[in-house]
């Protein structure tokens, strides 16, 4: 499976394990374990309202992306998910939250939103393929924006201009 | 009198209570079908029982911009368990938004033993009613189709072009932004593809959720419906109508509502809706 080469390692053994699945009620089970897993994001973090400028476009669940910049140079994703029906996209952050938090940022903006086809199926609807494409999307361009920042002293830096 | 019956619809046989459902969780003769937006959420739980009808693996034709055909409709048919015999029972999220665009769908090959769930998974969910994560079996029947029928509820684009060079009514349920031409598309979800904004010439705008009691997901009755869309629009119970929306999921809801509930003789749904109209070469458009 080269194709999956070259993702960080933690994502393609996920991929790997959805690259395997050919039964469409296998693929919903693993996803809605995945989305059994998310965390949103904490008060420390972000509160409500959260700012405009942190919501994924496009995704009709309502997700907003945050990233906090570690001391060793790598990232910790959070995501908030409004629509307490958005499955898909509690499934979408928790994979990303698991496989790209810890990584440095330029590795994460690396990692390209066709992953949402390998995870949901190439049988997606448009609508919410691009929902979720905007997700990662999302995470990408705060991932290139802390690219080029230094960590503070204090050791963190929120994506959107707030300090910690 | 039950209490849809009581809300004054022309064809109240064609929506069941919560109530009804659950007294029919183990009728034969019955098959429960949900349809969402969300492909995951049915896997979170759903009805016990029912089986699920997606939008995009079972309803559309994996390659061209079209239907199953006779052949699909046959084996989904046979997947899900249902005989020509069986009365299939839609509900869904958002509304029923996918539920009644299943019920269309299935309209196409003339399965006229259906109806949809008033309220839709909210309101059983609010309800507290049973929710179960077990996928039922059923065993594969033997369901001959007749083939597909567009004539009656679908109308294609030439046919829209004549429609308005009549100046017979046209609906458009999509937002006052996505009619006026300021979106290409609903807030909050992805353009598909429209390069042009504005709406068909002549077509009057009600939001599709305009019929739903948003409480509950229920639909408005008859007396509600009809000042929105006669006293209101001015559509008329005989008038040919056809109804669109960017896809033509949104616009099934209200062919569901004109049709069924307000008795409308002639309502086809545009199913290639602003996607389609948004890209032609030439035809006229109006902001």
């Amino acid at each position: 499976m080269t194709s999956l080469d070259g993702y960080p390692p933690s994502l393609e053994k996920i991929l790997r394990e959805f690259s395997q699945i050919t039964d469409r009620y296998e693929r919903a089970e693993l996803l809605i374990s995945y989305a059994g897993q998310f965390k949103g994001v904490p008060d420390e973090i972000a509160s409500r309202p959260y700012p405009e400028e942190h919501r994924v476009p496009y995704c009709e669940s309502e997700a907003y992306v945050w990233a906090v910049l570690q001391p060793d140079r790598t990232l910790k994703l959070y995501f908030a998910v409004e629509n307490p029906q958005g499955v898909s996209a509690m499934a979408m952050a928790a994979i990303l939250d698991r496989t790209l938090s810890g990584l440095p940022p330029e590795r994460i903006a690396a990692v390209s939103p066709e992953i949402v086809l390998k995870i949901f199926g190439q049988d997606i609807s448009m609508g919410k393929g691009q929902g979720l494409m905007g997700m990662v999307s999302m995470v990408q361009k705060i991932a290139r924006q802390l690219s080029t920042v230094q960590p503070l002293q204090r050791g963190q830096y929120l994506a959107g201009g707030d300090y910690l | 009198m039950s209490e849809l019956s009581a809300r004054g619809y022309a064809n109240p046989d064609v929506l069941t209570s919560t109530d009804w459902v659950a007294e029919h969780l183990n009728d034969p003769s019955i098959r429960i079908i949900e349809s969402n937006e969300d492909p995951l959420l049915y896997g979170t739980g759903h009805i016990p029982g029912a089986v699920e009808v997606d939008w995009v693996r079972d309803l559309n034709d994996p390659l061209r911009r079209d239907y199953l055909d006779r052949a699909g409709f046959e084996a989904l048919m046979s997947r899900i368990g249902v005989t020509p015999e069986m009365t299939v029972v839609f509900y869904g999220d958002k509304n029923n938004w996918w539920a009644t665009y299943a019920f269309w769908v299935f309209q196409l090959f003339g399965h006229t033993k259906a109806k949809i769930m008033d309220g839709g998974r909210l309101k059983w969910e609010k309800e507290g009613r049973p929710m179960t994560r077990e996928i039922p079996s059923y065993p594969p029947t033997r369901y001959i189709a007749q083939e597909r029928d567009d004539r009656r509820i679908r109308a294609f684009r030439d046919q829209v072009l004549e429609h308005v060079q009549a100046g017979l009514p046209l609906v458009d349920v999509r937002s006052p932004a996505e009619y006026t031409g300021e979106r290409l598309h609903m807030e909050q979800y992805p353009n598909e593809g429209a390069l042009r904004g504005g709406h068909i010439p002549g077509a009057k705008n009600v939001p599709w959720a305009t019929a739903i009691n948003p409480e509950d997901g229920t639909f408005k009755p008859a007396a509600e419906l009809r000042a929105i869309y006669q006293e209101e629009q001015g559509l008329k119970p005989d008038d040919d109508v056809i109804v669109y929306c960017r896809i033509g999921e949104r616009s099934s809801h209200t062919w569901f509502v004109l049709k069924y509930l307000l008795g409308f003789e002639n309502v086809r749904n545009y199913d290639g809706s602003w996607t389609e109209w948004g890209n032609l070469v030439g035809v006229p458009i109006e902001r």
